[in-house]
């Protein structure tokens, strides 16, 4: 059995790690290293050595994107994004829930490293068990002196408050967390300037996904080496790997980056139902693209996905069998995508509904062969580079590949005029 | 009018933005909270405690999926019909609830006691399909589990 530093704490029952648990397993010994004898930049060293990336989805170096904090003007902020808005994706809530100080450290080893003065953990609306969990815990690690002023009877001090949001997908995109984390509508902003030179009321700002975070405090109590030697490949750490769809054990597992899809689906998740065959796996999360049966092999890891023409994403698969229908789901994925998008820009305004309504007359036999020429149109105009943010491109992925992976079942929703699936 | 109790707590959240603005979204919760949903006056209230204007409160609360700005029943029923739970069956339990209780999407039934809303994914997926009701989620669910379910929120 391979080391689970995220989750080896957690209960089968996933009920809440409490403070004097989580000190008895090791707990908040990276805090007590860190502010005890580390600067700041040898704790930055520490996390670039290690090859951490962020596990939101996009996958960024995590010391990198630290890096780029200046030293003033404070105060200088660390905000946690959890909101884990991406359909699939179920990963972050087992962590918010089931060992809570875990990510109360991380977020102390962050804030310390960039020197934060305050900090956010941004919770979606809906995890109100989260946010009890989270809100329990600081409230815990404030009367054990881990929070506060000068925490440990060191120099540096920190507050840590929870703000639920008010529920948009748009949200989990750093710089509309930024803006609805100020009280406004979460439209993203212009980049540059970055967050991390004007962020959050135009200071120094940092957002990391829960579970970069609570990377950290292995990290630092155990050093870069142990933590690339949990991984299979060059990327290092374990990853919490999801899978949803019909499969006989749906759930989630912490298992070494370079995992493959056929160990994950097979083995963990105990393969498909009785009857059922896998035709499509989105792989993180719903705005990754399709792969297929033929991709079983590929190891999970940042690179080795993105070479199969999809991204690890948030680690969170979504299994399509061969009795449900690809254009159904693929009109599932759109139709929250536009219903999700924040209105700024034309082509994700205006396209993504375009592209639902397209999606709806295929999958009800009302398409015509010319409605696949507007998709690949679309899946062009909506793509990298052509919209505002990320988001109307992450919504053309699904749709790109299952353009590309299942376009005889468009052809046949169209000249049968129906769906043969129902 | 804004209760004492409610400005207080508003205040409370304000005060750790470097702008009161910030607190926008936590004083509709807070709001929501109590009263189940958040009417004209509540808004102009919200504005008045932040220092905003009315309708720069409600471009904030008709962007956020969570907000309410029309009456709601005694419980609130969120469906996901996000792509895990649509795969697992999250139609049959939208046209189940919809028979059931004789409303559509969006709507609050006669007698007030259950309005049902569609939601985006719960993060529930290895347990789908699931719903909200008011402050509760229920996984793994079929019309079966649904009907005893339901019992509980009179």
């Amino acid at each position: 059995m391979s080391e689970r530093p995220l989750t080896e704490r957690i209960r089968p029952d996933g009920a809440p790690i409490t403070l004097s648990e989580y000190e008895a397993a090791g707990g908040y010994q990276a805090v007590r290293k860190a502010l005890g004898g580390m600067s700041p930049k040898d704790v930055l060293q520490v996390v670039k050595d290690s090859g951490l990336r962020g596990r939101g989805g996009a996958g960024f170096p995590t010391g990198v994107k630290w890096s780029f904090v200046p030293e003033n003007p404070h105060p200088k902020y660390l905000v946690v994004n959890g909101d884990e808005m991406e359909p699939g994706t179920f990963k972050d809530r087992v962590l918010l829930e089931g060992d809570p100080h875990l990510l109360v450290e991380g977020v102390i080893l962050a804030s310390y490293t960039i020197g934060a003065d305050v900090a956010f953990v941004f919770l979606r609306g809906e995890y109100l068990e989260s946010e009890r969990q989270m809100k329990k815990a600081i409230t815990e690690a404030y009367a054990k002196g881990y929070l506060g002023k000068n925490i440990l009877g060191s120099e540096y001090s920190l507050e840590l408050y929870v703000h639920m949001s008010g529920g948009r997908y748009i949200c989990g995109e750093e710089t509309a967390l930024l803006n609805a984390l100020e009280g406004k509508r979460g439209n993203p902003r212009t980049k540059p300037p970055f967050p991390q030179t004007s962020g959050l009321w135009g200071k120094p700002s940092i957002v990391n996904n829960v579970e970069t975070l609570c990377n950290l405090p292995g990290i630092i109590a155990k050093g870069p080496e142990w933590f690339k030697g949990l991984s299979k490949t060059a990327n290092g750490g374990t990853k919490l790997i999801g899978v949803s769809g019909k499969v006989k054990n749906p759930g989630l597992w912490e298992l070494p980056l370079g995992v493959t899809f056929r160990e994950v689906i097979f083995g963990h998740a105990g393969g498909m139902r009785d009857g059922l065959s896998l035709r499509g796996i989105i792989p993180g999360g719903a705005s990754t693209d399709y792969l297929t049966e033929e991709h079983l092999d590929v190891e999970m890891d940042y690179e080795t996905v993105a070479k199969v023409g999809s991204r690890l994403g948030t680690g969170t698969m979504i299994l399509m069998d061969n009795k449900t229908c690809p254009v159904g789901m693929i009109h599932n994925l759109i139709t929250f995508f536009a219903h999700e998008s924040c209105g700024w820009c034309t082509p994700c305004r205006e396209g993504l509904p375009w592209a639902e309504k397209t999606l709806r007359a295929i999958e009800r036999g009302e398409g015509v062969m010319e409605d696949l020429a507007v998709l690949d149109r679309l899946v062009v105009d909506l793509g990298p580079g052509m919209t505002f943010c990320a988001l109307a491109p992450g919504a053309m992925a699904p749709l790109g590949s299952g353009l590309k992976y299942f376009r005889e079942d468009f052809e046949r929703h169209i000249r049968e005029q129906r769906c043969p699936w129902k | 009018m804004l209760t004492e109790d409610l400005i207080h707590e508003i205040d409370h959240e304000a005060a750790v933005f470097e702008q009161r603005r910030g607190a926008c979204i936590d004083a509709l919760r807070v709001v929501q909270r109590q009263r189940g949903w958040v009417d004209d006056e509540s808004i102009q209230d919200i504005a008045a405690v932040l220092g905003m204007t009315a309708d720069e409160v409600d471009s904030v609360a008709t962007f956020y999926n969570l907000i309410l700005r029309r009456p709601v029943g005694r419980h609130v029923i969120r469906i996901c019909t996000s792509v895990s739970c649509w795969i697992m069956g999250s139609e049959m339990l939208v046209e189940y609830l919809q028979r059931t209780l004789g409303i559509g999407l969006g709507e609050t039934t006669k007698d007030g006691r259950f309005t049902l809303i569609q939601n985006q994914c719960l993060g529930a997926c290895d347990h789908a399909p699931a719903l909200m009701i008011d402050d509760d989620l229920h996984r793994d669910l079929d019309p079966g589990k649904l009907e005893k379910i339901l019992a509980q929120y009179q």
